[in-house]
């Protein structure tokens, strides 16, 4: 085996009561891309931090190229040439790309110099690994996927020789992420040693030469990637066997829950982001909506869901309109029986701040099951939320703990768990699985086919090609603000992925 | 000729009581841009102007003034430093509590210190900072336009005002042009990317702190000794809430700061200048009212004419890595 570029020891990490990492040993060779998987909560983006300075270790040993490191601050991770893109993106928002790159690593102590320097190494690195961005772009105007880049630019250009990547592809579109690993498999031609963090099994057999897996903040195994497959990965991750498409009867659709109507919506800027669109959902089907990341499908559902004014159309809801011109109130249409799952989770559907109960029952505060009298019930909120956190498996299992420290994928399940619970007659929910592990996603997508058997409607936006297929009973692919095609579960990806494209819609244009 | 004047006055004095604000406001820009509101810039400037009044008539220099005016208030910034980015405690409530801390402790101690009710001995003319002549400017005097403007308005003020007018420009190129401005401009931001980029949070935004500190110190030691010959109890009269609305009103950049502060003055000059006159149509101007007028000014803008004001989005917010 090739010499190992960095030695995990012996590693110990606790949160207050939460231990996140236990007695965890890895050894990543050089010149390798390693894949680590577990299930949210793991405590995989612990470990990674710890590596990357962030985090203290309380004990434990770090080798980095055999010799012994102390890593006490990103400051010496990086001096160590490691690189780290983390989970949720650590860039200044209204700054350039190049202000970006430069930060913390100027070469002068006045910016004229430094900059010029990082802009003749931008270009080296653009030229030798593909990885275009335009140095002067202001980082909140570029899209996610070239946030991205830059951040990949910051550790090359400080020198990473390992680079870590936490959940690259949670944000990404299938073309990005393709770009993504052409990039990784480039840079480990060049003998560099990438960690790789993510959800998604199917990259890390694509791309990995070895992977380990995580679960409950020990690491329980680790595989070469041409001797194992999906199945083991998923059944060490979780401890059981997963179904990685959950098996559904045929949808009984009977009449129209939710009705649209030539819906039309602007963003903010003026451009139209929903072109006309019109579809229905019944009641006991899932319609899926796919499409690539940007193409109205946000909008869409915030227009729907009373977020976000429309510009023209009308949506029923059992027969009955909807106030579409903005004076609409989430809150009215809670209690008409819609349940909105919001794609930003973050921004829209916790609050961070709060404990995890609070935010179990958010929106849902003057349900009489809430309240006595003028008070808010705390019992009878806690008991609702142990027992949400018990059916949904939210981890860790205390009601009492602030939102925030849950990981990405379990907060997932908080606000999944609320809307769900509440028995809507009609459910919209926007990316259901983003970020969430395997046995997380199977556990929800059988609560989704639950809910359709039991007669609701369910209307998913998904840019995972894969569950799209998986749970709609009728997939419409949006593109560019329209729907432009229709088709059964049966469809092959390529014909969805050219609709996606906006292939066939173009040829029909002409 | 009368109304050139009269202009040229106004004028004169819009500068003298542009540059206390001026002061504090880039003052509260260099907290504000590292992410840290400061209410207590009036605090800081109070005791800035005892700390320079009571040492300038205890040794008889204005320049030991000045350096006890800014190292009392770079302490009472490094308090307000170790409350919010150590301790991580409420920003808001910490700036009050200097200000509060000031407004007492300068009386209290200026009555123990002087027994004068809580003011400071008047200064002599070598403890105050006197005003500098520019060469020629007694001989242009009588030149029509040009010779006031120079000899009234270019030249005759005291050494904190060319200070305080040279601190636009240099902040400035703090902010924009130095390693340092970045840094501190991305940690009123986003804390987290300057902490994975291997910079210590706390200790830039101390170093911030610092600077607001000396600023304050420079504009209380204005105060005491410039304009006013001693220090007397609560002068800055909520100077230091100006130069934050003034700082709104400038989102955050040091040459908007500089007029934003120059208007506040120019209202306020002219307040002075226009007491007891009637103007046409209107008549007589109530002093209060016109007192009142930058507050006005202050919220008609903010409500809308100057578009919106973005404040530093990490501001307010104590840096917590784990929770
Ligand atoms: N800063 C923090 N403060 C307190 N607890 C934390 C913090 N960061 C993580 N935790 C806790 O540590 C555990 C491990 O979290 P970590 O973020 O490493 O999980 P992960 O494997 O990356 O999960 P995901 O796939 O959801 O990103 C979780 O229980 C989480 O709640
Ligand atoms: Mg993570």
């Amino acid at each position: 085996m090739a010499q190992a570029a960095i030695e995990l020891i012996g590693i110990n990490k606790s949160f207050g009561a939460v231990r996140a990492n236990r007695d965890i040993n890895l050894e990543i060779a050089r010149g390798t891309i390693h894949g680590i998987v577990g299930e949210n909560g793991a405590g995989k983006s612990t470990l990674m931090s710890i590596l990357y300075g962030f985090y203290q270790a309380d004990s434990g040993e770090i080798r980095v190229g055999g010799q012994p490191a102390s890593i006490k601050s990103p400051n010496d991770a990086i001096a160590l040439g490691i690189g780290m893109v983390h989970q949720h993106f650590m860039l200044v928002d209204n700054f350039t790309v190049l202000e970006n790159v430069i930060l913390g690593a100027e070469s002068d102590a006045l910016l004229k110099k430094s900059i010029a320097k990082a802009r003749s190494e931008l270009e080296r690195l653009e030229r030798e690994y593909g990885l275009e961005v335009d140095p002067d772009a202001i980082i909140e105007e570029l899209p996610v996927g070239l946030q991205q880049r830059v951040e990949i630019l910051k550790a090359l250009y400080r020198g990473a020789e390992i680079l870590i990547l936490d959940e690259p592809t949670g944000v990404l579109t299938p073309a990005e992420a393709d770009h993504l690993f052409r990039i990784l498999r480039q840079l480990k031609e060049q003998g560099k040693t990438i960690v790789l963090i993510t959800h998604k099994l199917r990259e890390i057999m694509a791309i990995t030469d070895t992977v380990s897996v995580m679960r409950q903040g020990t690491m329980v195994a680790t595989r070469e990637t041409t001797k194992t497959t999906v199945g083991e990965l998923a059944e060490l991750m979780v401890g059981r066997r997963v179904l990685l498409r959950v098996e559904k009867g045929e949808a009984e659709a009977v009449g129209v829950k939710l009705a649209v109507r030539n819906l039309t919506v602007k963003d903010s800027r003026g451009v139209t982001m929903v072109d006309n669109v019109s579809f229905d959902v019944r009641a006991g089907e899932i319609v899926g909506i796919a499409g690539v990341a940007g193409n109205g499908q946000s909008e869409m559902l915030e227009a729907i869901s009373g977020i976000r004014r429309a510009v023209s159309g009308s949506v029923m809801l059992d027969g009955k309109p909807i106030d579409l011109t903005g004076a609409a109130d989430p809150g009215e249409l809670r209690d008409r029986g819609l349940a909105h799952v919001p794609e930003d989770r973050h921004h829209v559907g916790l609050v961070l701040a709060f404990e995890e109960n609070e935010n179990s029952i958010l929106g849902y505060h003057d349900d009489p099951r809430y309240v006595k009298g003028p008070f808010l019930d705390i019992d009878a909120i806690r008991d609702d939320a142990r027992d949400k956190i018990s059916k949904y498996d939210i981890r860790p299992a205390d009601c009492r703990l602030k939102t925030a420290n849950f990981s990405g994928g379990n907060q997932q399940k908080i606000v999944l768990a609320r809307e769900m619970e509440q028995d809507p007659g009609v459910l919209i929910v926007g990316q259901p699985t983003r970020g969430v592990d395997v046995g997380a996603i199977e556990f929800i997508h059988k609560r989704l086919i639950a809910m359709r058997d039991q007669g609701k409607a369910v209307l998913v936006v998904s840019v995972e090609l894969d569950e799209i297929r998986s749970l709609s009973d009728r997939i419409l692919v949006m593109f560019a603000g329209r729907i432009v095609g229709e088709r059964g579960p049966e469809a092959t990806e390529g014909e969805l992925g050219l609709l996606m494209a906006g292939v066939e819609h173009r040829e029909a244009a002409e | 000729m009368d109304l050139f004047n009269a202009i040229i006055q106004v004028l004169d004095s819009t500068i003298r009581l542009s540059v206390p604000l001026l002061l504090a406001c880039l003052a509260g820009l260099y907290s504000e841009r590292a992410g840290i509101f400061d209410i207590g810039l009036e605090g800081k400037m109070l005791v800035g102007a005892f700390a320079g009044a009571a040492s300038a008539s205890v040794f008889h220099s204005a320049y030991i003034g000045l350096g006890m005016a800014i190292l009392i208030s770079v302490a009472f910034a490094l308090i307000h430093g170790f409350a919010s980015i150590t301790h991580r405690g409420n920003q808001i409530v910490s700036g009050v509590a200097i200000n509060f801390i000031a407004a007492g402790s300068t009386i209290m101690l200026g009555q123990a210190w002087f027994q004068q009710g809580g003011r400071t001995p008047a200064l002599a003319s070598d403890e105050r900072f006197g005003a500098i002549i520019w060469p020629g400017a007694d001989a242009v005097r009588s030149v029509p336009i040009l010779g006031p403007i120079y000899s009234e308005l270019i030249s005759g003020h005291s050494v904190l005002v060319y200070v305080a007018f040279l601190a636009v420009p240099f902040t400035w190129w703090v902010l924009f042009r130095t390693r340092f401005g970045l840094r501190m401009r991305a940690v009123g931001e986003n804390p987290a990317a300057v902490d994975t980029a291997g910079i210590s949070v706390a200790w830039l935004r101390y170093r911030a702190l610092i600077c607001t500190g000396v600023l304050t110190g420079i504009a209380g030691a204005y105060l005491s000794m410039v304009q006013n010959g001693g220090f007397v109890k609560d002068m800055t009269a909520g100077k230091g809430y100006i130069a934050l609305a003034a700082l709104i009103f400038a989102k955050w950049k040091p040459v908007n700061a500089m007029f934003a502060c120059l208007l506040f003055g120019f209202l306020d000059a002219l307040s002075i200048r226009l007491q007891g006159t009637p103007l046409p149509l209107i008549g007589k101007v109530p002093v209060q009212l016109m007192q009142a007028l930058p507050y006005i000014l202050t919220v008609i803008l903010l409500a809308g004419f100057i578009g919106k004001a973005i404040p530093p989005r990490a501001g307010g917010v104590p840096y917590v890595k784990e929770r």
